[in-house]
């Protein structure tokens, strides 16, 4: 048998840029209260969300995907044809054929990338991020686009008040590129397929339904190990970690994350749920985003990252910000 | 084996970490709920800080029936 070649990439990827897209429309907890029975207080206490944004029908996942790319890839200097791997992570595509990727790279110019979406729930960027790093460190791309983009919507009853207080839309992206240097850490990521109902949209259901309190216990005890692992395999640990930006599913599953880790007082916690609500596969990036912006977190910090949802799945990394 | 005694101090030790209560105010006819202000949420704590310091099984659809400390304690002395 003739022997094949195989390539080598570069040492290691790091973070160029980041960007995102929030939906115009505020959605407040009052608001909601008016069309079920809800209230501000119990929104507040048990979950954290001061508002969210819900996406109107002009916010479609391409455009938000678009926008929130052209952000990142202007805040990285490349110009889009340096980029040649797009992967558009979400989980409330409806029409599943074609997939976003390809449009979505043409619309932002970037010429002819390998390009795909990927599902992996709320836990979609960072296993994006961890699929990405590791193209680039295999040679097979050199600059790679990542989005998480959600309408979740369209895919929750919006009079239901278990689920509708909770999701909401936007989107968030990054761009990475080999470096010498590695600026991001290696993903642990990871599945419990035999708890693939708790956060499901039903057979013959148009919408999701969650088990709350199953996914909360889960949450709290179970991820703890993936985030002291994925400190563990970039060789930092808790005292070393800038910013703290898990999943914005609930501020109290953060709150007790943020406890469990023993992270030091000076480390920023991202909390974006209070404005944003939980944005699924956007949440991680919006999260940086807004404490960028914020000038909360700044060049240079390090950040521990965790995506963690339906499947359920979760993936987890260390990442240097630009 | 712990002791009656022994589970509700450590009972009144994990509510006090996980939601603020005082263990003066602990006792078996108490409501996690309606009297000690314990919600649903800090329910799935409490359960999985028992399960660990007392090595016992809380299945999410046992603990709707824990509704006060002396349910948790009866629980505990079944399982262990
Ligand atoms: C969804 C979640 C906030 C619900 O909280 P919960 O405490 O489990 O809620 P429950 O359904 O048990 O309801 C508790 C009480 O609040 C009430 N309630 C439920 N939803 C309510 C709402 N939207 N507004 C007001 N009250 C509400 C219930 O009627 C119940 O009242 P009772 O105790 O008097 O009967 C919580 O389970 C959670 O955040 N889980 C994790 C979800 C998650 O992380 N998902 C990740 C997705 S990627």
């Amino acid at each position: 048998m003739t022997s094949l070649r195989i390539q080598q990439g570069a040492a290691g990827a790091r973070v160029l840029g980041l960007g995102a897209y929030r939906p115009r429309r505020r959605v407040t907890n009052d608001e909601l209260a008016q069309t079920m029975d809800t209230n501000d207080e119990w929104i507040q206490s048990r979950v954290g969300i001061a508002e969210r944004r819900w996406a109107e029908p002009d916010e479609t996942l391409v455009e938000m995907a678009v926008a929130a790319g052209g952000k990142a890839l202007a805040a990285s200097g490349l110009a889009p044809d340096a980029v040649d791997l797009v992967i558009v992570a979400s989980a409330s595509l409806r029409k599943p054929i074609p997939g976003m990727g390809p449009l979505v790279a043409h619309r932002l110019g970037v010429n002819r990338p390998g390009a795909f979406d990927l599902n992996a729930g709320c836990a979609g960027f960072c296993y994006a991020l961890g699929v990405a790093v590791d193209a680039i460190r295999a040679g097979s791309a050199v600059n790679a686009l990542i989005i998480g983009v959600e309408r979740l919507t369209d895919v929750t009853d919006l009079t239901d008040r278990g689920t509708a207080v909770i999701f909401a839309d936007g989107a968030g992206a990054m761009v990475i590129g080999a470096s010498d240097e590695p600026g991001i850490g290696p993903v642990v990521w990871g599945s419990d397929g035999d708890q693939h109902t708790a956060i499901s949209i039903p057979e013959g259901l148009p919408h999701m339904t969650m088990a709350g309190q199953a996914v909360y216990r889960w949450a709290t005890t179970k991820l703890t190990e993936t985030l002291f692992a994925a400190m563990e395999r970039a060789g930092v640990g808790p005292q070393d970690i800038d910013v703290f930006a898990p999943h914005q599913a609930n501020l109290r599953i953060i709150e007790s994350m943020a406890k469990k880790l023993g992270l030091p007082e000076s480390t920023v916690i991202a909390r974006d749920i209070v404005q944003s609500g939980n944005t699924s596969a956007a949440s991680v990036p919006l999260a940086l985003t807004a404490l960028i912006e914020s000038g909360e977190a700044k060049s240079g910090d390090t950040a521990l990252v965790l995506g963690y949802g339906a499947g359920l799945t979760f993936a987890g990394q260390v990442l240097q910000l630009p | 084996m712990s002791s009656t005694q022994e589970i509700q101090t450590g009972v009144a030790e994990i509510l006090e970490e996980v939601a603020g209560v005082a263990p003066a105010d602990v006792s078996p006819e108490k409501s996690f709920t309606d009297d000690l202000d314990v919600d649903s949420l800090s329910m799935v704590e409490i359960a999985t800080a028992v399960e660990d310091k007392f090595g016992v099984a809380i299945p999410d659809d046992e603990l709707g029936n824990i509704k006060t400390v002396g349910d948790a304690i009866s629980y505990i002395e079944k399982n262990q």
